[in-house]
């Protein structure tokens, strides 16, 4: 980050021109950002503390933190967090377990190593809607592909429903996630590995270092960057899930896939309470941006030591 | 020795690769095979893997409006229509200002530079859910709703962050000598910017434009709560719509999903070389 | 400064570009467009609505009328996303029986009382006006007067060696383990049993059939009390048994129709619309020539105090956005929508409101109108008297939710039928007071 210049060194009027130019060119970007976001969440802070309903949506009723102690005591909140946390640290997980292999799996570059990176895209860019209209098809109790493929195999007598108990459709919905996310993972840590300098590895080779020990201690080190970004992008992502609950399993059986954000889903536009859904998605918002700060800081260490 | 050595370890790895393909490709065969069977096949127990009698009748019912009596044939080649306006109008002015602002944010020197990143990159990665509520108030205000305006205005709340931040990644990556040659010459910032950077920087534009386009069409929460009719709803929305009647429309749905696939994954494919590079530049990046 | 001045032209034309198309697509002057908001999920097809649309296009070249459709799941909150607008992005909605309440209370709706003349308030069924009926101010037309009906495969229980459909839940059980044990099917019964209001209007059948009631006559829920309780668990013993399908828990109606069509149900629970499209339409069943209908059963205990049927009334009505600038237009395609000769020309999947087309020489003509009134009129007749509404209240869709939880979570075994049935109502009372 570090503006390493060989420019000669400007006047510090040439700088205030530099800095002038520098809001001109800002400013339309940042309008519109922070006019998106930045206004509607001080909005939604306002909102938690009303009694506003969905039929007159404007900011009324001053209700103090009473949304916010309601769902502190409501079990339902915290199941919703629960299952959040779940959701988000089983997939994040598995896919960059898999996402690493198949990364590692590219880079030792077996014959037909390139088809695998362009097959790798197809789920990646496969719209996330898409994507939950196909498993819950697969996962269909009458006629899916997972009754007919275990059938077929052998490995079930008669077709089951799988979406009828709450735990395993959580984990049902994982796996579809999996099969979209993994795909992206692969691929930024198969670019990564790719820009990684192969003296450190040949010469470690050389001092007899075996495969694993090369990986643990030159590669995994180095690919450290790469894996932060990936997993930031990823686990902002996972907390936020809900297109895909929406598709595949609306929440149910039993709530058993309800997350923070189909909660709020639930809250405001169902149920119409915009005051706590707003003290809802206020939480979640401190909730991500403690956690993309923690990220930020991780992430800038090592440039910073660089 | 070694070479038998060679052997094995390629073969398992070969074998790890067919395990890999068959993950991916599995589901996308289900989903194009449903699309080309009739409903009679698709119901059959177990599934016809490979069906009898293939068939394009479901696209055509889906595509062409008037060959087919069901409303699905209406609504979609709209929804399809809507989907390209908004991914489209999107990215472009993603690309106009995001430009600028990450020119701005890689090249000159501004005090609140740091700053100012990190509040992008925080930005980034607000959740939809806490934005939709005042910004649904604010629209229907204004009278917004259910134009595909909204939801271009709307997409750049996480599209923008995201393509300043890799444009700004391809800028720094312009050699400098370049232009500063230009600045020397005369030339303004902005048409340093237009002249020396942009054409340098063009595989990083593409990148950033096939990114924003994919976020873009693949959004779904803003377009559920902001759009109700066949006005602005976008190609996500109305496939999640017609899981109502999912046992029934399950050609349809699935033909549907291929068709809502075909413009990301084409553009994907086509450019992957761009996609490839603009993962690891964000990689890199950090 | 050159730079800043094509800078500020590069503002503006974004701005340009941003204006534009926000107003694009605006209508211009022509014939008033009425924007209509329908569901694709019983009743009749989207196909057979685009076809009244036309004709009433065809019949007012000043007004023109848009259709859409959505999943009846996602018809509610669709409707008040959609009110927020204004205008709002329909002019034409239509409501379920259990948002009248929560519509009215909110302003969404027309006010159409006084447009209603006397005639038709007499030639329409009373219980429809119930319907659209909010605080002795009518809201809308009554459109599809529908409650479950309960469908046999004649074959199967001919096969499994039974001459009549049961009378009551247990002889239901008893020919479903009949069935299940000869290898006819391997789960006799299909239900809706879904996270979705489905669930409740099945429940709520069965809470009748059990002499059981939804709410005591102060308002307060009375679904958890014994008769209840006994309801849920013989849900949960039915699926143990293997006699329901246990993928019920994540059906919807359209689930029950395919599955019964398919040949793989002895028994289901649905609308007026599956007879048609399970019993005669080839393209759609397999089963066509084996389906028949009768009342659906009660229990045992009150079978034997002379309850012959318990059902759930599940009837929609068309209203009026009071927001919309077109309301008289709207009006004039709802009572077009509505009317005697358009339900009568479309009554293979709905029945008409107009209580005259009912008696005598009328209700042969409304028999032979097509090929399933034979059947699904007199059925209508003798069913409908015993279906049940649910409260009309407000905050049922919230209510609703919580005892679509409780039901679900006692069919997974997540909790006891009485806990859950409690927590419910705990709920209940909690919106209550609200």
């Amino acid at each position: 980050m570090a503006q390493a210049t060989l420019r000669p060194p400007k006047s510090y009027s040439l700088l205030q021109y530099e800095i002038r130019e520098g809001i001109l060119f800002l400013l339309p970007a940042m309008i519109l950002i922070f006019g998106i976001t930045l206004f509607p969440i001080l909005f939604t802070f306002v909102l938690s503390f009303t009694d506003t309903p969905l039929s007159n949506p404007s900011p009324q009723n001053f209700v103090g933190l009473s949304n916010y102690l309601a769902f502190l005591r409501s079990a339902q909140f915290w199941q919703a967090i629960w299952r959040t946390v779940y959701f988000t640290v089983v997939s994040v997980g598995v896919e960059l377990l898999l996402g690493l292999g198949i990364a590692l799996l590219i880079h030792a570059r077996p014959p037909g190593w390139a088809f695998l990176r362009t097959s790798l895209i197809i789920p990646w860019a496969v719209p996330t809607i898409v994507n939950g209209a196909l498993w819950r098809w697969i996962y269909n109790a009458d006629y899916g592909a997972l009754n007919g493929l275990l059938y077929s195999l052998g490995l079930i007598e008669k077709y089951r429903p799988w979406l009828t108990e709450p735990m395993r459709a959580l984990n049902l919905v994982i796996l579809a996630d999996i099969w979209h996310s993994v795909p992206f993972i692969a691929l930024i840590l198969q670019a990564a590995l790719a820009t990684l300098p192969l003296e450190l590895d040949e010469a470690a080779a050389v001092d007899g270092a075996n495969a694993w020990q090369r990986f643990w201690f030159i590669r995994l080190p180095l690919l450290r960057p790469a894996i932060l970004v990936a997993l930031v992008i990823r686990t902002v992502e996972a907390f936020r899930v809900f297109d895909i609950i929406y598709v595949i399993t609306q929440g149910g059986p039993a709530f058993g896939t309800v997350t923070i954000s189909y909660l709020t889903y639930l809250e405001s536009f169902s149920y119409g309470h915009l005051g706590s859904g707003a003290a809802l998605s206020f939480l979640i918002t401190l909730f991500t941006l403690v956690m993309a700060l923690a990220y930020i800081r991780l992430l800038y260490r090592p440039e910073a030591q660089g | 020795m070694k070479r038998w050595r060679r052997v094995v370890s390629t073969a398992i790895l070969l074998g790890l690769m067919a395990l890999v393909l068959l993950f991916i490709y599995a589901p996308i065969a289900w989903l194009v095979l449903s699309s080309i069977s009739t409903r009679a096949e698709l119901l059959a127990v177990p599934p016809h893997w490979i069906p009898e009698h293939p068939t394009l009748k479901n696209y055509r019912d889906i595509l062409i409006p008037g060959t087919a009596v069901s409303e699905v044939a209406r609504t979609f080649s709209v929804t399809l229509r809507n989907s390209f306006i908004v991914a489209g109008s999107t990215t472009l002015i993603c690309l106009v200002t995001g430009s600028l602002a990450g020119y701005a944010l890689a090249r000159l020197r501004l005090p609140f530079r740091n700053a100012l990143f990190m509040s992008i990159l925080g930005v980034r990665m607000v959740p939809e859910i806490s934005l939709v509520v005042p910004l649904y108030i604010i629209a229907a205000r204004l009278a917004l709703l259910n134009k595909p305006i909204i939801l271009i205005i709307t997409y750049l709340s996480f599209a923008l962050p995201f393509a300043i931040w890799m444009l700004s990644t391809f800028f720094e990556s312009v050699p400098r000598e370049l232009e500063d040659a230009a600045l020397i010459d005369g030339s303004s910032r902005l048409g340093t910017l237009f002249r020396v950077v942009l054409p340098v920087a063009a595989p990083g534009i593409v990148s950033t434009a096939l990114f924003t386009f994919l976020l873009a069409w693949d959004e779904f929460f803003f377009a559920l709560i902001f759009t109700s009719t066949i006005a602005a709803k976008t190609v996500p929305v109305a496939i999640a719509e017609f899981t109502g009647r999912y046992a029934v429309d399950i050609t349809a749905m699935m033909t549907g999903g291929v068709l809502a696939a075909l413009p990301p994954v084409l553009l994907a494919l086509v450019f992957q070389r761009y996609i490839v590079s603009g993962l690891s530049a964000g990689a890199v990046k950090g | 400064m050159r730079s800043s001045s094509r800078f500020l032209m590069l503002m503006v034309l974004v701005a340009l570009v941003l204006a534009l198309a926000g107003c694009g697509g605006q209508a211009a002057t022509g014939p008033k467009v009425v924007k209509v908001l329908a569901m694709q999920q019983a009743g009749p097809t989207p196909e057979e609505m685009n076809a009244i649309v036309n004709e009433f296009n065809q019949k007012n070249p000043n007004i023109k009328v848009e259709i859409e459709y959505v999943s009846y799941d996602a018809l509610h909150d669709k409707i008040v996303t959609a009110m927020a607008t204004t205008p709002p992005s329909y002019d034409v909605i239509l409501v379920d029986d259990i948002w009248y309440a929560e519509f009215a209370k909110a302003g969404y709706l027309w006010d159409v009382t006084d447009k209603i003349d006397a005639q038709t308030k007499e030639k329409v069924f009373a219980t429809a006006w119930d319907i659209t009926t909010v605080n002795g101010r009518i809201y809308g037309m009554p459109w599809l007067l529908d409650a479950k009906y309960f469908y046999y495969n004649e074959k199967i229980l001919k096969e499994a060696g039974f001459d009549h459909p049961p009378a009551t839940w247990e002889e239901l059980v008893e020919q479903a383990r009949v069935i299940k044990e000869k290898g006819l099917v391997e789960y006799p019964i299909a239900w809706s049993w879904a996270q979705a209001e489905a669930a409740i209007c099945d429940f709520v059948a069965l809470l009748y059939g059990n002499g059981g009631r939804f709410v005591d006559d102060q308002g307060k829920p009375a679904f958890n009390d014994e008769k209840g309780v006994q309801v849920l668990e013989w849900m949960v013993k039915t699926i143990d048994e293997g006699i329901s399908n246990p993928a019920s828990v994540s059906y919807v109606e359209e689930d029950v129709r395919n599955v019964f069509s398919q040949g793989k149900a002895a028994f289901a629970l649905n609308w007026l619309y599956m007879y048609d499209l399970a019993a005669l339409n080839e393209q759609e069943s397999q089963v066509v020539g084996q389906v028949k209908m009768s009342l659906v059963p009660v229990f045992q205990s009150m079978a034997q105090q002379g309850l012959k049927s318990a059902t759930i009334n599940g009837s929609m009505g068309f209203s009026v956005v009071d927001k919309s600038p077109n309301r008289e237009a709207a009006w004039e395609y709802v009572k077009y929508l509505t009317s005697e000769d358009v339900q009568k020309r479309y009554a293979a999947h709905l029945l008409p409101i107009w209580s005259a087309n009912y008696e005598g020489e009328a209700l042969e003509a409304l028999k032979a109108l097509n090929p399933a009134t034979p059947v699904t009129v007199p059925m209508f007749k003798e069913q409908f008297p015993y279906a049940h509404v649910r409260p009309k209240v407000p905050y049922y869709l919230e209510g609703s939710k919580a005892l679509q939880l409780a039901l679900q979570e006692a069919l997974t075994k997540q909790k006891t039928a009485a806990q859950a049935l409690n927590d419910a109502a705990a709920k209940w009372v909690e919106l209550q007071s609200k």
